[in-house]
């Protein structure tokens, strides 16, 4: 009795052991796989007239997750990028953001090509109590109305970038500036930082003229431009906008009569568009890479990108892809975690260079501050068709660059 | 409105004209293939587009801008003629309908192929070196390139009219837009007219495509815009009449450029104005025949 007893016993025990034998390693993997990688979900309008720019984004954004990968993660923990096409759609953009979110239960969000569509991810993060780091201009994203504590700005803002252009070109141009602007918020935001910045120098408006967003042909605005006669246009669109105003401007010969400046210098538009429709054409960027010279991160960054995708060079937009996904990469490894009430005040602590000089996020809005270099277009030398630009001026990191947080409705 | 000068509005007025020439290159098309066929291609955009990407394939491997004023016309004719032999001609007799979701749909495969083929992002074209730098017009400096545009078109205008007025192929094209029927009884092979037809109309698009490369640089989205804008002269011209798609297209560039020098934001709606203004009061456009829809 005893021992039939016993057998039963000592059966199921077998039994069970040998049954969470069999599961265990296959249950421990289920795990493992949910706790190990640290997603991070890439939205960015790879269709579009923005898409060079974005492609670029997506390759130097892969760096920063090689970089922390190789460096061993978050205590083994690896990051893994999930892109996704939002078509410079806001909407779009959007419902990519919530499926990352819902579906593929991202960890933060880094992202967006456009003042508009930023802020559509942000509303959607800022819900959701998700990370998300933008990597395209906006002054909007800094104001209290569209702010969160989950929003990042990685990419310098129009004020930042028309202000420190701005500051440069009116004291050695002149003061008769006429505006060419894309008629969306990059474009008004642009003219409002140029405006705030010209008022130190007394500059004189003559004419603001705004064209529709996806515009191909300017022949219609530049003979009253002409007329004008100022000593500074500016045109203050993008991508293939940028390319063609740029061009046709330089067809109806204006650059021999007024200095043409635009915030924003792409070098993907640059190289996309050659030289000679860009050629002395002077604006602002947030990096270029042939800043490794001064720059140690520069050179460390622009190595490992050459190194990656056979020799090509990181664009401006595609730089602040990196930072932005390292910030946060490295946010969560000191903070041990990606659990974002820990992770926030590790981004916030960061004082980092990780390719353009020294940066941080300023407390009260997440902006990072950093330097904004002035450069102009010129014929690249023969042997080396990625140089480009020269780096004409550097606009050191400087809060009083930046509108202030009381300005922004933030408390101090 | 300070700065306003005569020599500004004659400016403003040949920017209008020559913003205009590349809406005639379209339009007539459209309108030779609409008031013979009584097609309306919605392909139209999409062969427009294909001309620049024929452009730019041949510039590419180093065929000279000059040769592709011919070659791309050729080649995005050629082009047309088979779409007219294997898709169109199928279903005339059916109705208006038919062709025009026909091309509707085929507008976005073509556009779809080239995407796969030449990438979604677009590319720049140089002007030819030639044609570069902007001359004394009289009132001012104008890019070169725009004039040589202005004057190809009056070339291609001159051309087609007297291949329709003075040839015989062009008499027997005249009479099959009267009457097909009657043309046919005449043993006319009238079927052979219409491929024609719609393969010129098409080169035609194709060389307005290859013009306006190096203004606007090359993306597979360029013929929608364009396309829109093209309906409008045709609508504004009357459908099917040559010589109100000439008309209408300078008109067209002309209230663009005009609207833009006192309301830069106001231009693309003008256009919409414009043919709303002449829908309302002349029905079937500046020199339409009552009718031709229905």
């Amino acid at each position: 009795m005893t021992d039939h007893k016993m057998s039963l016993t000592r059966r199921r025990l077998l039994g069970t052991v040998g049954a969470a034998a069999a599961v265990s390693p296959f249950a421990i993997n289920i795990v493992r796989a949910q706790e190990s990688k640290i997603k991070i979900g890439f939205p960015v309008p790879l269709t579009g007239p923005y898409g060079a720019e974005a492609e670029d984004q997506v390759r130097a954004a892969q760096v920063a997750i090689a970089e922390f990968n190789e460096a061993g993660g978050l205590a083994g923990r690896m990051a893994e990028l999930l892109v996704r096409d939002d078509k410079l759609n806001p909407g779009e953009a959007a419902t990519r953001t919530l499926e990352l979110i819902e579906n593929d239960k991202v960890n933060f969000i880094v992202g967006s090509l456009s003042a508009a569509v930023q802020l559509a991810v942000n509303n959607v993060t800022k819900q959701r109590k998700v990370i998300f780091n933008s990597i395209s201009q906006s002054d909007a994203i800094n104001e209290v109305a569209d702010f969160s504590p989950y929003t990042f700005h990685e990419a310098l803002n129009p004020h930042m970038t028309a202000g420190a252009v701005g500051r440069y070109a009116f004291q050695k141009f002149g003061k008769k500036v006429v505006f060419l602007t894309a008629d969306y918020a990059y474009g008004t935001e642009m003219v409002t930082g140029f405006r705030e910045a010209g008022k130190a120098f007394n500059i004189e408006v003559m004419g603001d003229i705004r064209h529709p967003i996806g515009a191909t042909d300017f022949s219609t605005l530049l003979p009253r431009i002409q007329a004008m006669k100022p000593d500074i246009l500016c045109i203050s669109n993008f991508g293939r906008d940028q390319q063609i105003a740029l061009k046709q401007a330089t067809d109806f010969g204006m650059k021999k009569q007024m200095k043409i400046i635009a915030p924003i210098l792409l070098y993907t538009g640059r190289i996309a568009a050659g030289e000679a429709a860009f050629e002395g054409v002077i604006g602002g960027t947030s990096y270029y890479w042939g800043i490794e010279n001064k720059i140690a991160s520069a050179k460390a960054f622009n190595d490992r990108f050459r190194k990656m995708f056979a020799g090509k060079v990181p664009s401006d937009y595609g730089s602040l892809a990196y930072g932005g996904v390292k910030t946060l990469l490295m946010g969560a490894k000191n903070a041990g975690s990606t659990d974002a009430e820990k992770v926030i005040p590790a981004v916030e602590a960061l004082k980092y260079d990780y390719y353009k000089g020294p940066q941080y996020y300023r407390k009260c809005d997440h902006q990072s501050v950093q330097s904004v270099f002035i450069i102009e277009s010129k014929t690249a030398p023969k042997d080396n068709p990625t140089d480009v630009f020269n780096v004409i001026a550097i606009d050191e990191p400087n809060e009083a660059n930046l509108r202030s947080c009381e300005v922004l409705g933030h408390k101090a | 409105m300070a700065g306003l000068s005569l020599e500004l509005i004659g400016l403003q007025l040949f920017a209008g004209l020559a913003l205009g020439s590349v809406y005639v290159l379209l339009a007539i098309g459209l309108s030779l293939i609409f008031g013979m066929l009584t097609v309306v291609n919605f392909a139209h955009g999409a062969f427009f587009m294909l001309g620049a990407y024929v452009g730019l394939w041949l510039l590419s491997i180093g065929v000279n801008f000059w040769i592709c004023l011919v070659a791309v016309p050729l080649i995005v004719g050629g082009f047309g003629l088979a779409v007219e032999r294997t898709l169109i001609r199928p279903l005339y007799g059916r109705g208006i309908d038919y062709p025009l979701l026909l091309t509707f749909g085929l507008s976005y495969i073509i556009v779809e192929l080239v995407r796969i083929v030449f990438g979604k992002s677009g590319y720049p074209v140089a002007t030819p070196d030639a044609l570069q730098g902007a001359v004394d017009i009289g009132v001012g400096y104008f890019p070169l390139y725009r004039l040589f545009v202005m004057g190809v078109t009056a070339l291609i205008l001159v051309g087609l009219w007297l291949f329709l007025e003075r040839t015989r192929y062009g008499l027997i094209i005249r009479a099959g837009a009267r009457d097909a029927q009657i043309v046919r009884v005449l043993g006319v092979n009238i079927s052979r007219v219409w491929l024609m037809v719609f393969g010129l109309g098409c080169g035609i698009a194709g060389l307005g495509g290859l013009l306006a490369a190096p203004l606007q640089g090359v993306i597979p989205e360029m013929g929608g815009p364009i396309l829109a804008e093209a309906f409008v002269v045709t609508v504004v011209g009357g459908m099917g009449s040559l010589m109100g798609a000439v008309l209408a297209g300078l008109l067209v560039g002309v209230v663009v450029s005009m609207t833009s020098l006192f309301a830069p934001e106001m231009a693309k709606v003008a256009i919409f104005a414009l043919m709303a203004v002449v829908l309302l009061i002349r029905p079937q456009g500046f020199f339409g025949r009552a009718g031709l829809m229905s």
